[in-house]
C-alpha cells in the first residue's frame, strides 16, 4: 500500500505532485459525463477526442502508479511524472511525454444539463455546447493544437446574437457563484488524485491535526450554516446535541436521497465531486465522535452510485478511511447504501429504518436521531449539500462563509432549474438571489415565449409562486413567509400552458403514492384532497369543495407525523392562495383557462376546415351550433355541453377540442 | 428420496444463496438483498421471499412488508425490456403523459396492465429520475436514457425495439445500434442551431 497518506503533510505533498503531473496537459479538454450530457452522448465524444489525440501521440494521461511515483508518502523518490498512455506508449515508447501534452477527461455535470454534451478546454475556458462526434476532429485541430475557438461550437447568446467563449461569460453562469459545485465539471471524479490536487481532503487533515471535534462543531455553529435539505435546522446546533450524547458508538449518515421531482443538485453534486461528500461527512464524523457512517443515495442514480462506491474503494486506499485516518487517533468507514424508491426515505427517522432494511416509516419525534437514531445509537443525518459546503469553511472560516448570503441564511445554495425556462440546468448562487432574477436572467424567461405564470419551489414539499411573488429573495425566511420553502431546491418554471389546479392535483397525486400510510392524516387526507381536486379538475367541484380541501389541508398540515404529511397541502394552499380565480374558472364557470384539463375542454369550430354544411348544427342536442350554410359555423361554449357529437358528425374534421 | 428433495431445493436456490452470503446474511441488507435478486429473476418470485425470510430466519410477513414498500422492487414479472417514462414535474411540465400514452397505445397496454402479453416490455411510470434539464425523459432498462424526447422521436425509439425484437437472432448485434440519444435530439429533431432543441 504505498498510497497510503500518513499525514497532513502527505496529503499536502501528493496534492503538489498531482498538479506537477497535471502540468503535463498543457492543454485540457473535460467531458461531462453527468447523467444529463451522457445521455446526449457525451461518451462518443469523449471516447473520439481520445483517439483522434492519441492518433496524433499527445494524448498525456496522469499516471502515479507505484513505479512512476515510487511511493506516494515517500517524497525522495518523487518522481512523479505523468505517463503517456498506452496508445503513445506503443508508438513514442513509455519514458516519452509529448511537449504540448493533451489530456482528456471525463468530468461531473457543468450544470447546462440541456446544451449537452459540454466539452470545456482549459487553460483557454472555452465551452463548447452540443458537441457531436463530428465536431471532434475539428476541435482537436483548432483548439487543443491550434489554441482557437471554433466558433459554431460555442454558445450563441440569442438576445446579442454573438457567440460566447468562455463559461464565465454566458449569462446562465455570469451571476453565479459556486462553492458547492466548485469542482463539478473542472475534475475527473473517478479520480481520487485529481480531489486532493484541487484542495480535496485538506480540511479533514486540517482538521485531524489542528482542531479539537469541538473546535470543528463550534467553528460550524458559527459559520451559521443550515441544513441544505429543507427545514433548514442550524448544522452546528444539531452536531452538539449528537456530541453531548453517551454512548459507546455514533453514526453519520448522508442523506442522498433526492426524492423531490425537479430536483437534481444532490445527484450532481455526488456524481461530479464525490470526494466532497465524502469529506464532509469525515468531518461531520470527527466532530460527533462517529467511527462508521452510511451514504444513501436513491437507485434512481445509478452513476452516482458508482462514483460514490468508486471514490469509497479509493479513499480505502489512499489511507483516508480507514485506522488512524492520516496518523490521528480518528478512524472511520462508509458504506454505500441505495434506496429502492420510497420518497418518504428522505425524512430522517425513515431513512434510518430503510437502512436497517426495515419498511422505510417515519417514527415520531423525539426522540430525536441525535440522541436515539440509527440501531438505536446517536447518528447525525446531514443532506448532501450540507456536508459539501463543511470542507470549505473548515478551510476558510467562518467569516469567510458569511461573506455571501443574508444575516439569517449565509452562503450559497445550488438550485435545479428546470421546466419551461430557456436555460435548464444546475445553479448556484447566494443565499437571498431574487427569484425573478434566477428565472429571467440566469434562466433566461420562458422558453416558449408564452407568458410566465408561476414558479413552483421545493417540489412536492412547496409551493407555487406567481408573479407578484417574484420579487421574493430565496432564502429560507422569506420564503416560508409566501408559503413556500427551499426545500431540497427544485424550481420548475411554469407558462401560461400550464393549469394550477392541476398542478396541485399532480403532487397531491404524488404524496398520496408515497405516503406511508402510518398516521392518518396523511394516509386519508391526502387521498381525500386529491378527490376533491380530482373532482376540481373534472369540472364537478363546487364552491363548497374548496373550503373543505383549504380545511383539510391545514389539517393535515397540523397533524401529519412527518415532513412528508406536513408538507404535502404546501401546493394545494399556495395555489389556492395565488391562483384562486383557477379554481373558480373550474368551478363556476367549469372552464380551464390553461386548456389543459381534458373534462373542461373548450369545442370549437375550424373556420378553414368548416364547409359550412350544417350537419353538426342539426346534431347538437342543445342547439350550440350556429351559422350560414356554406359559411364556417361557431359554437357556444357557454350552450355546449360537450356531449362530442358534433366531433363524431363532421365530415372534415373541423371540431377541435381546446 | 428425501435427501434428493433437500438437494433439489439446495440447488434451486443456489444463486439466491450466494446473494445471501454476499451480503453477510444481515437482516440490515434485506433491501440490497432483495435488489439483486430482483436484478437475477428480474421480479420477486414469491418462493424466493419465503426462501429468503427462512434463511434470514425472520418473518415472511417483515420480508413481504419490504418488498411490497419500496416501488423498484416487483411481485410481478416485468418485460425483457423496461421502458419509464419519467413524471418528474420538470417532464410532467413539459407533457410527458403524451409519451405514457404514446407507449401505451403502440404496445397496447393500459391501467390494468403494464407488460405485454409476450413478456417484452412494461411501461412504468417514475417520479424523477434526476435529468430535469432534458426534460421530457423516457429510460429503456435504465441504461439507455433518452432526453427531450417527442412522441415523434419515441415513436421510432419503439419501432426499433421492435424490430429488434422480431429479428431475434440478431436482436443482440442490433441492441449496440440504438445508441443513447440518437433519437432523443440527434436524428428526429435536430437542436435548432445549437440553442437546443425548440420543436418540444
Amino acid at each position: 500500500m504505498s498510497m497510503l497518506l500518513e499525514s497532513r503533510k502527505d496529503v499536502e505533498r501528493i496534492a503538489e505532485r498531482v498538479c506537477k503531473g497535471l502540468e503535463q496537459q498543457k492543454v485540457r479538454a473535460m467531458v461531462c459525463a453527468g447523467t444529463g450530457c451522457l445521455a446526449n452522448g457525451s461518451l462518443k465524444v469523449y471516447e473520439k477526442l481520445r483517439e483522434l489525440v492519441a492518433e496524433k501521440g499527445l494524448l498525456v494521461d496522469l499516471d502515479m502508479t507505484e513505479d512512476a511515483c515510487g511511493g506516494a508518502h515517500d517524497s525522495d523518490k518523487a518522481n512523479c511524472n505523468t505517463n503517456a498512455s498506452c496508445e503513445v506508449d506503443s508508438t513514442h515508447g513509455a519514458e516519452s511525454v509529448p511537449e504540448n501534452g493533451i489530456g482528456i477527461e471525463k468530468s461531473g455535470c457543468h450544470g447546462f444539463c440541456q446544451m449537452g454534451p459540454l466539452v470545456r478546454i482549459e487553460p483557454h475556458g472555452i465551452l463548447y455546447v452540443s458537441v457531436k462526434p463530428e465536431d471532434v476532429e475539428e476541435i482537436v485541430e483548432e483548439t487543443l493544437i491550434k489554441g482557437k475557438a471554433v466558433t459554431r461550437l460555442l454558445y450563441q447568446d440569442s438576445s446579442s446574437e454573438t457567440a460566447v467563449k468562455t463559461e464565465d461569460s454566458i449569462p446562465f453562469y455570469k451571476r453565479q457563484h459556486r462553492v458547492v459545485l466548485a469542482n463539478c465539471g473542472k475534475i475527473n471524479p473517478e479520480d481520487i488524485r485529481e480531489a486532493v490536487a484541487i484542495g480535496g481532503y485538506h480540511a479533514i487533515a486540517k482538521a485531524l491535526d489542528e482542531m479539537t471535534p469541538t473546535e470543528v462543531a463550534e467553528l460550524i455553529s458559527a459559520s451559521g450554516l443550515r441544513g441544505r435539505g429543507g427545514a433548514g435546522f442550524p448544522t452546528g446546533r444539531k452536531w452538539g446535541f449528537a456530541q453531548a450524547a453517551k454512548s459507546d458508538k455514533k453514526y453519520v449518515i448522508c442523506n442522498g436521497d433526492e426524492g423531490d421531482p425537479g430536483a437534481f443538485m444532490d445527484r450532481s453534486v455526488m456524481e461530479g465531486d464525490p470526494h466532497k461528500v465524502l469529506e464532509g461527512l469525515m468531518i461531520a464524523a470527527y466532530a460527533i465522535g462517529a467511527d462508521e457512517g452510511f451514504i444513501y443515495v436513491r437507485a434512481e442514480y445509478p452513476v452516482a452510485v458508482a462514483r460514490l462506491e468508486k471514490a469509497v474503494r479509493e479513499a480505502r486506499e489512499y489511507g483516508l478511511l480507514g485506522q488512524n485516518i492520516l496518523g490521528s487517533d480518528f478512524s472511520f468507514d462508509i458504506t454505500i447504501k441505495e434506496g429502492a424508491g420510497a420518497f418518504v426515505c428522505g425524512e430522517e427517522t425513515a431513512l434510518i429504518s430503510s437502512i436497517e432494511g426495515r419498511r422505510g416509516m417515519p417514527s415520531p419525534r423525539p426522540p430525536y436521531p441525535a440522541a436515539k437514531g440509527l440501531f438505536g445509537k446517536p447518528t447525525i443525518i446531514n443532506n448532501v449539500e450540507t456536508l459539501s459546503n463543511l470542507p470549505t469553511i473548515v478551510l476558510n472560516g467562518p467569516s469567510w462563509f458569511k461573506e455571501n448570503g443574508t444575516e439569517t441564511s449565509p452562503g450559497t445554495k445550488t438550485f435545479a432549474l428546470a421546466g419551461q425556462v430557456v436555460n435548464t440546468g444546475l445553479v448556484e448562487v447566494p443565499m437571498g438571489f431574487p427569484l425573478r432574477d434566477l428565472v429571467f436572467e440566469v434562466g433566461g424567461g420562458t422558453r416558449t415565449g408564452k407568458p410566465f405564470k408561476a414558479v413552483q419551489i421545493g417540489g412536492p414539499s412547496g409551493g407555487c409562486l406567481a408573479k407578484d411573488q417574484l420579487d421574493v429573495a430565496l432564502d429560507y425566511e422569506s420564503l416560508r413567509k409566501v408559503g413556500a420553502m427551499v426545500g431540497s431546491g427544485g424550481i420548475v418554471v411554469m407558462d401560461e400552458d400550464t393549469c394550477m389546479v392541476e398542478v396541485a392535483r399532480f403532487f397531491m397525486q404524488f404524496a398520496q403514492n408515497e405516503s406511508c400510510g402510518k398516521c392518518v392524516p396523511c394516509r386519508e387526507g391526502t387521498k381525500q384532497m386529491l378527490a376533491l381536486l380530482t373532482k376540481i379538475t373534472d369540472g364537478e367541484g363546487t364552491m363548497e369543495d374548496l373550503e373543505l380541501l383549504e380545511e383539510l389541508a391545514l389539517a393535515v398540515k397540523d397533524g401529519a407525523l412527518c415532513g412528508l404529511g406536513k408538507t404535502a397541502p404546501n401546493p394545494v394552499l399556495t395555489t389556492l392562495k395565488y391562483f384562486r380565480s383557477e379554481y373558480e374558472a373550474h368551478i363556476l364557470e367549469k372552464r380551464c383557462p390553461a386548456g389543459v384539463c381534458q373534462a373542461l375542454k373548450v369545442y370549437a369550430i375550424d373556420p378553414d376546415k368548416c364547409r359550412g354544411c350544417t350537419l353538426c348544427a342539426k346534431a347538437c342536442p342543445v342547439g350550440a351550433i350556429s351559422g350560414e350554410r356554406k359559411k364556417p359555423h361557431s359554437i357556444d361554449a357557454e350552450k355546449c355541453i360537450k356531449c362530442n357529437t358534433c366531433v363524431e358528425k363532421c365530415r372534415f374534421g373541423a371540431i377541435i377540442k381546446k | 428420496m428425501g435427501k434428493e428433495i433437500e438437494q433439489t431445493f439446495e440447488r434451486k436456490f443456489d444463486k439466491v444463496n450466494s446473494i445471501v452470503d454476499k451480503h453477510e446474511r444481515k437482516v440490515s441488507n434485506l433491501i440490497a438483498i432483495l435488489q439483486e435478486i430482483q436484478g437475477e429473476y428480474r421480479y420477486l418470485p414469491e418462493e424466493v421471499l419465503m426462501y429468503v425470510a427462512t434463511t434470514l430466519g425472520i418473518s415472511p410477513a417483515t420480508v413481504n412488508g419490504v418488498a411490497t414498500f419500496y416501488t423498484q422492487f416487483s411481485m410481478k414479472p416485468k418485460g425483457k425490456y423496461v421502458i419509464k417514462v419519467c413524471d418528474g414535474t420538470a417532464c410532467h411540465v413539459r407533457h410527458s403523459e403524451k409519451l405514457r400514452y404514446l407507449v401505451r397505445d403502440k404496445l397496447g397496454l393500459d391501467d390494468s396492465k403494464d407488460t405485454t402479453d409476450d413478456m417484452r416490455f412494461t411501461l412504468e411510470t417514475v417520479s424523477c429520475i434526476g435529468a430535469c434539464g432534458l426534460a421530457p425523459v423516457v429510460t429503456v432498462n435504465d441504461d439507455k436514457v433518452y432526453g427531450q424526447m417527442t412522441p415523434e422521436a419515441l415513436s421510432i425509439v419503439l419501432d426499433q425495439l421492435i424490430a429488434e425484437e422480431r429479428s431475434e437472432g440478431a436482436a443482440e448485434k442490433q441492441a449496440g445500434r440504438v445508441d443513447q440519444g440518437s433519437v432523443g435530439n440527434g436524428q428526429a429533431h435536430e437542436p435548432d442551431g445549437g440553442k437546443g432543441c425548440q420543436c418540444c
